[in-house]
């Protein structure tokens, strides 16, 4: 075990049980009534979701990273949070939203669509200029599909409810949201794991890296089935949730020796971290209603994405 | 084991190109600008597929080659020299073993001391002058232990002295009986530290032998259309053209 893991690792023991007290209520375990009842099945699930998802995106951004060798990619740009979360909306937009396990359903289904047309497209010539341009084409697609469902909402109460789903949230999950995420993503960090040594060899360029073996094809049917997994899971059960792809594995990066292998699995952590540090402080927050985690992260992320592009432009200049 | 390349074709680069590698020599592909060195050695490599023809390691078909094998037994260094994130050398280096699935610590170390990176093992690559770059790289080649090294203009970035270096430690890799393939511009080096010289012009072989009949006088006015004429001894010769 790294030393960036093992620390990670720690910091998450310290924070569940932080997570499980912490809220607009806070519970203290010998006193608060029900506290058992809450802590098993509000708090409990609650923050397994938030390491879950954080943990799926930020394994998937590290990934993206690594494949595009480009600090600026999102799990995003392959287009499959877009098409989870316009299978979301249609099943919101249809009035299935009452049925607890259809929303999910359309999501995951939105999320295979994207992943089937993606490798459909990029699949044969499997070159990434090719790839990145098929997943932002697919991005653009199910976003403008989107917009059009919810201009074209039956009722205001619809389309509200649209707007507040794609602002991603972590209110009100229980057992059923982490039984649909967790398997999905631990599945899809798997396959992202499958992928690291060829991700490793890119680093190298394209050319040596398939001098060393890396098999371009499959290469992007691992990060297909890991990036969607994950994302389409993590989409399919808290909406859209923007930045942790594309931050923690900035943040990670610097611990480590850099190599894509070695960002994965430290990524996965600290996004499992950020995320369920991000929703206590959601929780927290002396706000009129629950601030939603998708802003949240948003508020902090694009600072942070300005940031790192001033970066950049010092470095190039 | 002789990686050979039968009859080769590709759409406007290559037209019937055949030879037959030795391993444990120096043997430099030249030609002007245009005329098929890059495809050719990526052919060899089994990085581009041939419109016709096929290229052989030991007399197997390289596309017949499980990867991990062709990989273990191909190195290959292109031109560009990228190196997508700032590792240290040591992790680049490390990159060599990825087709042995290992980490091979005595193979990456070794590669480290021949090409005398020690003191920089730790440093990250952005922090590398040109010529200890160029060195990390050929050690990431070295690391893997390839029977064949196909490097692409491995010198065109680096002076004099990092050149005879460099070529110091390709020497001593085909001494110890790897096939080294280069291709370079500079027919000077060509002539010098070659033990064989192949001459590409518009795709096709023009010359192919010993480095004094392959890169004459006549050759080197009949594909490069300059007049020059060699001075020097034979190991130390310079061009002049006029």
């Amino acid at each position: 075990m790294t030393r960036p893991v093992a620390i990670l690792l720690g910091l998450i023991a310290l924070a569940v049980p932080l997570s499980l007290l912490a809220g607009r209520v806070w519970i203290d375990p010998w006193s608060t009534p029900n506290a058992a009842a809450i802590l098993a099945e509000l708090r409990l699930p609650r923050a397994i979701l938030a390491l879950t998802i954080g943990a799926g995106l930020s394994a998937s951004g590290a990934a993206m990273q690594g494949y595009l060798r480009n600090p600026l990619a999102d799990p995003g740009l392959f287009g499959i949070a877009p098409g989870a979360a316009l299978g979301a909306v249609a099943s919101l937009w249809f009035g299935f939203a009452a049925s607890p396990w259809l929303l999910p359903l359309f999501a995951l289904l939105g999320a295979a669509g994207a992943m089937a047309l993606l490798g459909l497209i990029a699949g044969r010539t499997a070159g990434i200029a090719l790839f990145t341009l098929a997943g932002m084409m697919i991005a653009s697609l199910a976003g403008a599909l989107t917009s059009f469902a919810i201009s074209l909402a039956p009722n205001a109460f619809a389309m509200s409810e649209i707007v507040t789903w794609l602002m991603g949230a972590l209110t009100d999950r229980s057992w059923r949201e982490v039984w649909i995420a967790a398997p999905l993503t631990l599945a899809g960090i798997g396959c992202l794991l499958m992928a690291a040594r060829d991700l490793d060899a890119l680093v190298l360029g394209e050319g040596a890296a398939r001098s060393l073996g890396m098999d371009p094809r499959r290469l992007q049917a691992w990060l297909i089935a890991g990036v969607g997994l994950t994302v389409g899971s993590g989409v399919a059960v808290a909406g859209i949730v923007g930045f942790v792809g594309l931050i923690v594995p900035h943040l990670v990066r610097p611990l480590t020796d850099r190599r894509p292998t070695s960002v994965l699995l430290p990524s996965a952590l600290a996004g499992a971290l950020l995320v369920l540090v991000a929703d206590c402080v959601c929780r927290v927050l002396p706000l009129v209603t629950e601030l939603r985690l998708g802003i949240a992260l948003s508020l902090v992320g694009a600072p942070f994405f300005l940031w790192l592009l001033l970066r950049m432009r010092r470095g190039l200049a | 084991m002789i990686l050979a390349a039968q009859d080769l074709h590709l759409t406007g680069r290559l037209a019937g190109v055949s030879l037959a590698l030795e391993p444990g020599q120096i043997t430099a592909i030249c030609g002007p600008n245009g005329a098929g060195k890059s495809s050719l050695l990526q052919c060899l490599a089994g990085l581009l597929e041939p419109a016709a023809g096929k290229v052989t390691l030991g007399g197997d078909a390289l596309p017949a080659l499980h990867q991990r094998t062709r990989a273990q037994a191909i190195g290959y260094l292109p031109q560009e020299g990228e190196v997508a994130w700032d590792v240290a050398v040591r992790s680049l280096v490390a990159l060599g073993r990825l087709p042995h699935r290992d980490r091979g610590t005595a193979q990456v170390e070794a590669a480290i001391a021949a090409l005398d990176l020690a003191e920089l093992a730790d440093r990250p690559v952005s922090r590398l002058s040109g010529g200890e770059r160029a060195r990390a790289l050929l050690a990431r080649v070295l690391a893997g232990e390839p029977m064949w090294i196909l490097a692409d203009e491995p010198l065109a970035a680096l002076d004099l002295a990092h050149q005879l270096a460099l070529l110091r430690h390709l020497r001593r890799a085909a001494d110890e009986g790897a096939g080294v393939v280069l291709v370079l511009h500079d027919l000077a080096l060509a002539m010098n530290h070659a033990d064989r010289v192949i001459v590409l012009s518009s795709g096709t072989k023009a010359a192919d032998g010993a480095p004094e009949e392959a890169l004459s006088a006549a050759i080197i006015e009949q594909v490069w259309r300059v007049p020059a004429r060699w001075l020097g001894e034979p190991g130390a010769r310079a061009l002049v053209t006029s």
